[in-house]
């Protein structure tokens, strides 16, 4: 682990400790009270699970066109955090959404398309673990198809929720709930750059074992 | 670039004479995409009558599954008799043969639509002859989505462990946009008050689906299927 992942851990901890400070500084909100505050967690962890997909199809079609191998580790590292934020997006998204709109879940265009991302990414850590040898280079198309799939899934959904509209309450931010909110983000960020290095690290001590024991064996 | 439709030419017609000898594909597609539909049949159709609006959803869904089944059956025997190497050591565009792959499997699918369609209009009282060049229209475009993106998986996933479950894993998610475009402009063409708009919209959404994951495929097929 070297001195700058260990400072980004250090740091992020700290600031997730005294996130419940910050969020509780915050202004009530009028008609939700209590519970609007789950979205200083919720926005962080969507946009983390956004970086995620984004790092994780990059460094797919850099693996897959540049051949560079140190872009399949940042590949896995960043959709194996994809899949664990967007857990987090999709958990903490209902909480509040039974609150603001009275359903757990509703067919919107976003809540959709980031399920079905989200799916894209279970499914490529799914071909990871089961496809055998091999499965970098699959799973690196299956990565990089799912990019290319964001825009279409958004707005066909788009159209498809069009169809039967549905007013919904998305809340606009003064100024006083937008620094806990950034607070949030800046803590999310530093704990996601750290876990992606180190899972990245990790990847690439596990790639070498496996070559080392290959050439080992065929000697 | 003569070279090229040579032989996806030459691809094409290998996979159809070896279909054409056995029939293995095509019978058993059929059959399951027949019994699929009866299936949601006995779901969906209450007192004699079948729901509303379920046809364009029955048989987009008896599509996707047929298609599958198609998809793993046609490459398995690829991988069987070790032929899908042979064809990769051939000296031709990796491009070309994925072309090749494509239109064979397209051909299949077709041709179990061919039987299908009817089947669901006569089942579930859809009108398919209302507008049969617009519904002609969206399968085409949507089977095209379908099988550019199950061909390209389907044959990476020759070399993978555990590929039966995974072809559909990896298929869904992704063809999610041509289920939907699929599914609403096949309603809007089947409702009572049919929207030609609508099946518009959804028709040029699935073309520019086409051309964007036909490229795509195209492009990536090489690097893909290179050790």
């Amino acid at each position: 682990m070297t001195t700058a992942v260990k400072a980004q851990l250090g740091i992020a901890a700290l600031m997730f400790a005294a996130s419940p400070w910050v969020i509780n500084a915050a202004p009530h909100e009028a008609t939700m009270g209590l519970v609007y505050k789950i979205y200083f967690y919720h926005m962080p962890s969507a946009w983390m699970f956004m970086l995620g997909a984004i790092v994780a199809g990059v460094a797919s079609a850099r693996f897959l066109f540049a051949k560079r191998q140190a872009s399949d580790a940042t590949a896995v590292a960043a959709a194996e955090l994809a899949v664990v934020f967007g857990l987090l997006a999709l958990v903490t998204g209902p909480l509040w959404a039974r609150k603001a709109w009275g359903v757990w879940w509703v067919w919107d265009a976003r809540l959709t398309s980031s399920l079905m991302l989200f799916l894209i990414f279970v499914a490529y850590l799914l071909l990871r673990q089961f496809g055998g040898p091999g499965s970098e280079k699959l799973s690196a198309g299956l990565a990089l198809f799912g990019m290319a799939n964001v825009p279409f899934i958004y707005v066909s959904v788009n159209y498809w929720r069009t169809l039967h509209p549905k007013t919904s309450v998305v809340p606009t931010l003064p100024v006083a709930m937008g620094i806990p909110l950034w607070f949030c983000v800046c803590a999310f960020l530093l704990l996601f750059l750290a876990l992606l290095s180190l899972r990245a690290t990790l990847e690439t001590h596990r790639a070498r074992i496996d070559s080392l024991y290959l050439s080992h064996d065929e000697a | 670039m003569s070279a090229f439709f040579r032989v996806a030419a030459l691809v094409v017609r290998k996979d159809l004479t070896v279909e054409v000898r056995s029939l293995e594909v095509v019978s058993t597609t059929l059959f399951f995409a027949v019994t699929v539909v009866l299936i949601f049949a006995f779901g969906f159709v209450k007192e004699g009558v079948p729901m509303d609006g379920v046809a364009a959803a029955i048989l987009w869904i008896t599509v996707a599954f047929s298609g599958t089944l198609a998809l793993g059956r046609t490459f398995e025997r690829e991988r069987q008799a070790d032929t899908l190497r042979a064809l990769m050591l051939a000296p031709a565009d990796r491009p070309a043969l994925y072309a090749g792959k494509l239109v064979g499997m397209l051909l299949l699918m077709a041709l179990v639509e061919l039987i299908l369609v009817p089947l669901v209009g006569l089942l579930f009282q859809a009108p398919i002859f209302r507008a049969p060049l617009r519904l002609a229209g969206l399968l085409a475009a949507g089977t095209l989505g379908f099988a550019a993106i199950g061909t390209l998986f389907a044959a990476m996933l020759v070399r993978a462990r555990s590929r039966d479950v995974l072809l559909p894993v990896l298929l869904y998610p992704m063809t999610v946009p041509v289920m939907i475009a699929g599914v609403r402009g096949t309603a809007a063409l089947f409702q009572p008050q049919p929207d030609a708009g609508m099946a518009q919209f959804w028709f040029a959404l699935l073309v520019f689906f086409d051309v964007v994951f036909v490229t795509l495929a195209l492009w990536t097929f090489e690097p893909l299927m290179t050790d």
